[in-house]
């Protein structure tokens, strides 16, 4: 199929963000990646739905996040504690790229329930505005207002901060990390 | 013509007056500062995956399902 210039120009824009989406979600990079190219085959066979001058970047979250909750739901069933699996697939990847700095705040990401979770991201991190969340997530305002909202209090519980002691990749991450350079 | 229904929707922010009264639910309001640490954690984690740019597969992946030949440079 012919891809527009213009077409292929927006979705690699938003490729980056997708990606940081994804990660966060699976806590996986693989897989990550993988949902990110099943997103951009879904996001170019579909491309007629796309409505021009409407936000790309929103419109192809909104399919990876769909996607990626199907899948989601799927793999609940095949894996009985699913935050458990996700915090082991942490642990048994440490050496990839994008894992290893933020080690701790990624696992306590990890231990949110999965709608707390995409919703901070979304809103914290992705950029988008309450109301852009809702549309991706399907679901109303104050929702996601209400998750972001707990899933702040549970992080910074999960991460003892009290807003005295830091926190902070630790000396042994980085010396790792750095080893591990090239 | 002129026949409007009614939107019925609840106001979502009504949610917020029902507070959880879980014995366990700590009713912690978090200060501005840990809100501002959280977010900067959040955003760093997310920047250093956006650093990392656009990988090759996804370049290549749209230059495979784009047949116009306008994309062949190799």
């Amino acid at each position: 199929m012919p891809i527009d210039e213009s077409v292929r120009k927006a979705v690699l824009a938003a490729v980056p963000s997708l990606r940081a989406f994804a990660i966060s979600l699976s806590g996986n990079v693989d897989r990550a990646d993988d949902l990110v190219q099943e997103t951009l085959l879904r996001a170019l066979a579909n491309i007629d739905s796309f409505q021009p001058g409407t936000n790309m970047s929103a419109w192809l979250f909104t399919i990876l996040r769909n996607h990626f909750r199907s899948e989601y739901r799927k793999r609940r069933r095949e894996v009985e504690d699913s935050e458990g699996r996700y915090a082991e697939t942490l642990k048994s990847q440490p050496e990839q790229h994008g894992q290893i700095e933020f080690r701790e705040f990624r696992e306590a990401l990890s231990h949110l329930p999965a709608d707390q979770r995409e919703a901070l991201i979304l809103v914290g991190a992705s950029g988008f505005s309450y109301e852009e969340a809702a549309n991706i997530c399907g679901c109303a305002v104050g929702t996601i207002k209400s998750r972001v909202n707990r899933a702040r209090t549970r992080l910074a519980e999960l991460l003892s901060i009290d807003g005295v002691n830091d926190f902070g990749p630790d000396e042994t991450t980085r010396a790792v990390l750095a080893r591990s350079g090239s | 013509m002129s026949e409007r229904k009614p939107q019925g929707q609840p106001n979502p922010m009504e949610a917020t007056a029902q507070r959880s009264k879980k014995p366990n639910a700590k009713p912690a309001k978090l200060g501005r500062e840990v809100q501002a640490r959280l977010g900067q954690q959040l955003r760093a984690m997310y920047d250093e995956v956006l650093n990392q740019g656009v990988p090759d597969r996804f370049t290549e992946l749209l230059d495979r399902l784009d047949d116009n030949g306008n994309k062949d440079k190799h």
